[in-house]
Parts: structure tokens; C-alpha cells; sequence
């Protein structure tokens, strides 16, 4: 299909079919565009909401002693700032928002396959999300045992743990629900021609996710669930005076928990593989292997969660093979690495704000993933090993890594679905102090780590305070960052300049339909008759 | 919609199966803590066993097949369009898993009233390993009766759309799905019942 023959926009967008307005169009809709913005505007929402919580963690951390608030209130917030961020923002965020957006369209579809599963799944979370919530304020107070929920701890504290991890449960069920509808779909509703060859690699990585959406979340359920049976029977299996063993716990909660980074990271990768060759107007460089290592990373990453345990008195045996193994899955994710920067290569670059999130994407991430290589070797990380560290290192990867593509895939894809677009300048700035004061942030972090200052602790020694003030400031010009950017994109979708089909010049079927698209986003089936990289057959931007 | 509703069999099923491998793998982490604590506690867990009630188990076993076999039945009954004959062997599905959770019920009454539950004093007071054993029991079977009830209560409602004629010979892709899931409710015993009655 040749884009450039369609006729002048007709249609009706989905934003004013149904001939009903106000929420409950939206709430009980079952398009997948309207589910993936509802889904869009919860995750943010709970973003901005964990990011508050993380600058007031770093302004108690900005000199030793009490700062703002004491050992308690400091447990508490950095446990719900991680798990919000992880479980109600980065988990969530690819598949239900861009996922449910684009990958529909991306295969040629009118829907997913369970369009009313979609949005249940969407209410499942909205409904964890709740619990969540209630448990932060009811009870003994919010959790404070970290996002990892570890026992003994959990299990003995007085805090509202067991609501809480209820609460992940049913957000666990409503990505597993996600991940059931995706793989369905991807199967069984491309397009003629749509083969696997020619799938875009967004929509590849989607489906790595969501296989391991399937068969890592249930580990995760029934680990919450026995935390919940520690709490209320007192069952023991984890209770070395009832016979139980608590590294059994922390088995189960990384079996789970480590295949969930590549929920957060590998979709983010397929953002990348999309912005990467648009904005360099050229094929994607082995596109075969990009495709093949998001299966390789999902398959071999089921198998290192043992590098979180180091310390945690497994035998040495154990240890030299999780390390190994964790070393192993390094080799895909290079492999993605590779093949950006050589798709770069002599490509015509043209640096707009998609582009910009695209190349610091690789650029941190690779940071994050060379520093998770210094935990992955058992010698380092017992150095390392619970500090500031580590806290450095899973920013790079999820903030720096997951965080920055999602914003690139908000500059590159919203515009589609509102119709307009944000001013492009302030989109540079924002992303410069953002990048800026990232790196401030977390390199800080980082480097306190490699001297020795643990994490979770709202106090520190007085030699650690330079670099913390550091830290904390540069957390500051991020904020304003982060803040600049979604004033300008938001102001952009609304008022902005209108966008034709196909802003970017991009070859994927979402560039052939009008911005914003249809309800059934074609009006006939398409036929698909070239890859998704290939610019020759795309219009012009 | 405004396009005629088509219905993708083949992608229904397939959705289901994806499901019912995320139920294995939720039971597969009580099975991982079975094997890594029976490898522990290999003597307290035979004694555990031992006192399983054995006959209960067995009956319950016979039970759940039956009840397999019926609603297996009740997916060819319904092809051939034969709706009453589908709605009696879902009764008698549903009439299984109440005796299964009957006979549950019993079964663990007893156990209750022997003073093994978890964190009883007589479990404390016994050797750590016994009190692991019952804790992973109670547990598994647990959560499998949970699995009994909504599998059942499933297909009742399935059975409320065969009568209304929502689910026909025609279009019984609800009721293939459901059945898969009472195999999978099955299945799951079949697993537990040698690990915790027999093998010990
Ligand atoms: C402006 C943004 C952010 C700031 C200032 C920030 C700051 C912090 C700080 C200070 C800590 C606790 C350090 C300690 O252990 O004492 C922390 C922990 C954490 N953060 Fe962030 N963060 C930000 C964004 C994010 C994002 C985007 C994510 C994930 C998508 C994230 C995930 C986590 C997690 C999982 C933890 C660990 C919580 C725990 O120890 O249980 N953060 N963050
Ligand atoms: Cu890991």
C-alpha cells in the first residue's frame, strides 16, 4: 500500500466517534487507542507522583543528619517511591500505554484480540493501584521493607505490608492479562503480509515482553501471596524456626523480579530500534539479530536472578554460575547496542527530540549495563553490594535506560494520536537539563557508592557529604527538566502546530492513517508489501 | 462496533492455553518450595505424609477425573447440539466440585481438630520440618480448593449461557475454554495428590 494514495483525510478520528463525550466514553471503552491513553495518563500520573516522593528522598539526603524527615518516614517513602515507580510506572507503562497505542496499528490491525480484556486488565490496574493506595494510609501506615518486600522483615513489621502486596498482586494480574492479550494478538491479527520478517521491531520486543509478562508475574503472585500467608497464618516457610528458609523468599521474589527489568527495558529497546533508523533515514542495521536478541535476552534472563544474591549465603557453586549467566545475557543487549550505532553509521541524522532521548537512551543505558556488570561479578559486588551503587545503577538502566526512551516514544508517537505537536525548542532544552541532571544525580550516586555509603539510610557519614549536596542538586535541574518537558508536550497536544499522517517520515503502517487515526485506525485492510524500514516506499515527511 | 462482530476461535484457545501456563507456573512455585524443603526435611515430610488421610485423598482423585470426564463429555455434547444433555453433565461438574470440596472440608476438620494447622502449638512444638510439611499442604491444597470453587463457579455461569442459548453447537468456544480450565483444576491435583498422599 502506498501511503501517498489515500484520498484526504475522511474519517472520523477516534476522539469524537462515538458520538458520546465525558469519561465514561473513556473508562468503558474498549478501542485500544482510548485504553492506551487511559493507561498513558494513570502511569504518569503515579510518575510524577514517585518522582516527588524521590526528591524529597535526595533533600533529606542532602546533608547528614535529619534533613526533613527522620528514620521512618524515610523508610517508608524510598519503599513507595520504588514501588510505585516500578510496579505502578516503568512495568505498566510500555505495554499498556505505548503497547496498546501503537502495536494494534503497527500489525495492521482494527484491535487487539480481547479488546474488553484490555480494558479490564486496565481496570485490574487502576483497581491495584487503588489498594495500594488505601494501604498507604489505613492500618499501621505505609510499608517500609523496601520495594523487595524481603523477609523476615516483611513478615514482622507493623506496617500495612500485606495490603500493599495485595495490591501488586492484582497489578501483577492485570500485566499478565496484557501479556495474554498481546501474544494472541500478534499472532493471530497481522495484516496480509505482515510477516514476521517484517514486523517492526517494536512490536517484536512487545512480544518478547509479554512472554515474559506470562511466565515470570505468576512466581511474583504466589510470592505475595505467601508473604500475605506469613503475615496472617504465620505458616513459617520462610521462618528458620518453623523449618523455613528466607533465602527461599528471595529466590522466588527474583525469579520473578529480575525477568521484570526486562519487562521495563526490552520495549524500551524497540522504541529505540524504531527512533533510531526514522531519524537516521536508513534501515535498521540486522534487523534479524535486533529481533532475535530481544527473544535471547527474554529467554537468558530468566536464568541470572541469582546475581541479586550474592551476599545472601548461596553456595560458591551457585554464584560462579548465576555470574556467568549473567554475563552471557550481556551479549544480546550489546548486540542491540551494536546495531544502533552502526544503523547511525553514514545514516543522514537529523537530531529533533525523539532522536535526542534515542541517542542518550544508548549512551546511559550502556552505562547502566556495564555497571551491572560489576555486579554481576561476584568479586566486585560484594564490594558494592547494597550501596549507593547500586541505587546509581538501576537509575541508569530504568530511569536513564527505560524513563528517557519512554519520553522519546512520547515525543515521537503522541503527536500521532493528538494531532499536534509540541514546539521543538523547548523539547532540546528540556531534554539538555534533564540529561544534564541526570547524570549529576546518579554518577554522584554512583561514585558514594564505590566509597562505601549504603542505601536506605537516611543518614550518612560526614565524608559523604560533597558529593550528596552534589547529587541532590543536580536532582533539581532534572526536576525543572522533567517539568519543562511535559509543559511543552502537553501545551503541544493541545495547541500545537497539526501534524500530517506522517511527521517523521517514517515506513510503519501508524504513519499511513491520518493523525489523529480512525476509530478502526484503516479503513480497509492493508496489504503489507515492504519491511518496516524501508524509507524508499515511505512519503515524505 | 460498527463492523460485524467476528469471532477468532483459534486466537480464544490460544489466549486461554497462555492463561493456563501462568496457573502452572503460580502452583510451580509451591512445587519449587516442595522440592527444596522435601530435600531438606526428607524424614519429617514422610511422617507428614503419613498422616495424610490417604482414602480421602484417593476418593477426591476419583472425583475430580470424573468430573474431567464429564465436562469433556459436555463439550461433544453441545457440537452435536444436544443442549439439555450439555447442561446435566455441567451439573454433574459442578455436583463433583462440591464434593470434592466437601470431602475438603472434612479432611481438613480433622486435621484442624488434631491441632495441625499452620502455626498451631503442636506444630511448633514437633520438629521443624513437620510444621513445613503442613504449612506447604495446607497451601497447595488451598489454593486449589480457591481454584475448585472459581472453576466451578465459572461453569455454572458458562452453564446460564447454554441455557439462554448464548453458547450453542454453533458458537461453544466459552464452553471449550471453560473446560480447559476444569482440566487444568484437575491436572493441578493430579500433581498434588502423589506428592503429598502417595509418594512419601
Ligand atoms: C527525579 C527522579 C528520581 C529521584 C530523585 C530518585 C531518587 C531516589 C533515591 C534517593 C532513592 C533511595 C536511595 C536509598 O536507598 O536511600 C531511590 C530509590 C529507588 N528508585 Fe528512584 N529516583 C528517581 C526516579 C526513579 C525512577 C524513574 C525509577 C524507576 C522507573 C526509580 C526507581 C527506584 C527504585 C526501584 C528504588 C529502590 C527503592 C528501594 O530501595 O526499595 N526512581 N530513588
Ligand atoms: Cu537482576
Amino acid at each position: 500500500m502506498n501511503p501517498s494514495d489515500h484520498p484526504p483525510a475522511v474519517f472520523t478520528s477516534f476522539w469524537n466517534d462515538t458520538g458520546k463525550t465525558g469519561i465514561t466514553s473513556w473508562i468503558f471503552s474498549t478501542d485500544h487507542k482510548r485504553i492506551g491513553l487511559l493507561y498513558f495518563w494513570s502511569v504518569l500520573g503515579f510518575f510524577l507522583t514517585a518522582v516527588l516522593l524521590g526528591l524529597l528522598l535526595r533533600i533529606e539526603l542532602m546533608a547528614p543528619g535529619r534533613t526533613i524527615m527522620g528514620p521512618e518516614t524515610y523508610n517508608a517513602l524510598f519503599t513507595v517511591h520504588g514501588a510505585i515507580m516500578v510496579f505502578l510506572f516503568i512495568i505498566p507503562g510500555f505495554p499498556g500505554a505505548f503497547g496498546n497505542l501503537v502495536m494494534p496499528i503497527q500489525i495492521g490491525a482494527r484491535d487487539v484480540s480481547f479488546p474488553r480484556l484490555n480494558l479490564f486488565s486496565w481496570w485490574l490496574y487502576m483497581m491495584g493501584a487503588a489498594v495500594i493506595i488505601i494501604s498507604l494510609f489505613t492500618g499501621g501506615g505505609p510499608p517500609d521493607t523496601g520495594w523487595t518486600f524481603y523477609v523476615p522483615f516483611s513478615a514482622r513489621t507493623g506496617t500495612n505490608v500485606s495490603l500493599a502486596v495485595f495490591g501488586v498482586f492484582i497489578v501483577g494480574f492485570s500485566s499478565i492479562v496484557t501479556g495474554v492479550n498481546f501474544v494472541t494478538t500478534i499472532h493471530r491479527l497481522r495484516a496480509p503480509g505482515m510477516s514476521w520478517d517484517r514486523l517492526p521491531l517494536f512490536v517484536w520486543s512487545l512480544y518478547a515482553t509479554a512472554w515474559v509478562q506470562i511466565l515470570a508475574t505468576p512466581i511474583l503472585g504466589i510470592t505475595l501471596v505467601l508473604i500475605i500467608a506469613e503475615r496472617v497464618l504465620g505458616v513459617g516457610l520462610f521462618d528458620p524456626m518453623k523449618g523455613g528458609d528466607p533465602v527461599m523468599y528471595q529466590h522466588l521474589f527474583w525469579i520473578y523480579s529480575h525477568p521484570a527489568v526486562y519487562i521495563m527495558i526490552l520495549p524500551a529497546m524497540g522504541v529505540i530500534s524504531e527512533i533510531i533508523p526514522v531519524f537516521s533515514r536508513k534501515p535498521v542495521f540486522g534487523y534479524k539479530m535486533i529481533a532475535f536478541s530481544s527473544i535471547a535476552i527474554a529467554a537468558a534472563g530468566s536464568l541470572v536472578w541469582g546475581h541479586h544474591m550474592f551476599t545472601s549465603g548461596m553456595s560458591d557453586r551457585a554464584i560462579l554460575v548465576f555470574s556467568f549467566l549473567t554475563f552471557v545475557v550481556a551479549i544480546p543487549s550489546a548486540i542491540k547496542v551494536f546495531n544502533w550505532v552502526s544503523t547511525l553509521y553514514r545514516g543522514s541524522i537529523s537530531l529533533e527530540a525523539p532522536m535526542l532521548y534515542a541517542l542518550s537512551f544508548i549512551l546511559l543505558f550502556s552505562i547502566g549495563g556495564l555497571t551491572g556488570l560489576i555486579l554481576g561479578a561476584a568479586a566486585t559486588d560484594i564490594h558494592v553490594h547494597d550501596t549507593h551503587f547500586v541505587v546509581g545503577h538501576f537509575h541508569y538502566v530504568i530511569f536513564g535506560g527505560s524513563g528517557f526512551a519512554l519520553f522519546g516514544a512520547m515525543h515521537y508517537w503522541l503527536p500521532k494520536f493528538y494531532g499536534r505537536r509540541y514546539a521543538e525548542k523547548p523539547a532540546l532544552i528540556a531534554w539538555g537539563l534533564m540529561f544534564v541532571g541526570f547524570n549529576i544525580t546518579y554518577f554522584s550516586m554512583m561514585v558514594l557508592g564505590m566509597k562505601g555509603m549504603p542505601r536506605r539510610y537516611y543518614d550518612y557519614l560526614p565524608e559523604f557529604a560533597p558529593l550528596n549536596l552534589v547529587s541532590t542538586v543536580g536532582s533539581w535541574i532534572l526536576a525543572v527538566g522533567l517539568v519543562l518537558m511535559l509543559v511543552n508536550l502537553i501545551r503541544g497536544l493541545r495547541k500545537g502546530e497539526p501534524v500530517g499522517n506522517n511527521p517523521w517520515g517514517g515506513a510503519t503502517l501508524e504513519w499511513t492513517i491520518p493523525s489523529p487515526p480512525p476509530t478502526e485506525n484503516f479503513p480497509e485492510e492493508p496489504v503489507v508489501t515492504h519491511g518496516p524500514y524501508d524509507f524508499s516506499k515511505a512519503g515524505t515527511p | 462496533m460498527s463492523h460485524p462482530e467476528h469471532k477468532d476461535y483459534a486466537g480464544a484457545k490460544l489466549g486461554m492455553w497462555l492463561f493456563l501456563f501462568t496457573e502452572i507456573i503460580l502452583f510451580g512455585g509451591l512445587f519449587i518450595l516442595y522440592a527444596v524443603y522435601l530435600h531438606r526435611y526428607p524424614r519429617e515430610f514422610t511422617t507428614g505424609g503419613h498422616e495424610l488421610n490417604l482414602p480421602y485423598g484417593a476418593i477426591n482423585t476419583m472425583v475430580l477425573l470424573t468430573s474431567s470426564l464429564m465436562v469433556a463429555m459436555a463439550v461433544t455434547a453441545i457440537q452435536q447440539g444436544r443442549r439439555l444433555l450439555t447442561l446435566r453433565l455441567l451439573g454433574g461438574t459442578i455436583l463433583c466440585a462440591v464434593i470434592f470440596m466437601g470431602i475438603k472440608y472434612v479432611e481438613w476438620s480433622a486435621k484442624i481438630h488434631h491441632g495441625i494447622y499452620p502455626g498451631s502449638p503442636r506444630l511448633a512444638a514437633g520438629p521443624p520440618g513437620e510444621s513445613v510439611f503442613f504449612g506447604l499442604y495446607y497451601l497447595s491444597t488451598g489454593l486449589h480448593g480457591l481454584h475448585v470453587l472459581i472453576g466451578g463457579s465459572v461453569l455454572a455461569w458458562i452453564g446460564v449461557k447454554v441455557r439462554r442459548g448464548v453458547v450453542t453447537g454453533d458458537d461453544f468456544v466459552l464452553l471449550e475454554n471453560g473446560a480447559l480450565y476444569w482440566h487444568l483444576v484437575d491436572l493441578i491435583w493430579i500433581f498434588i495428590f502423589p506428592l503429598y498422599y502417595l509418594m512419601l
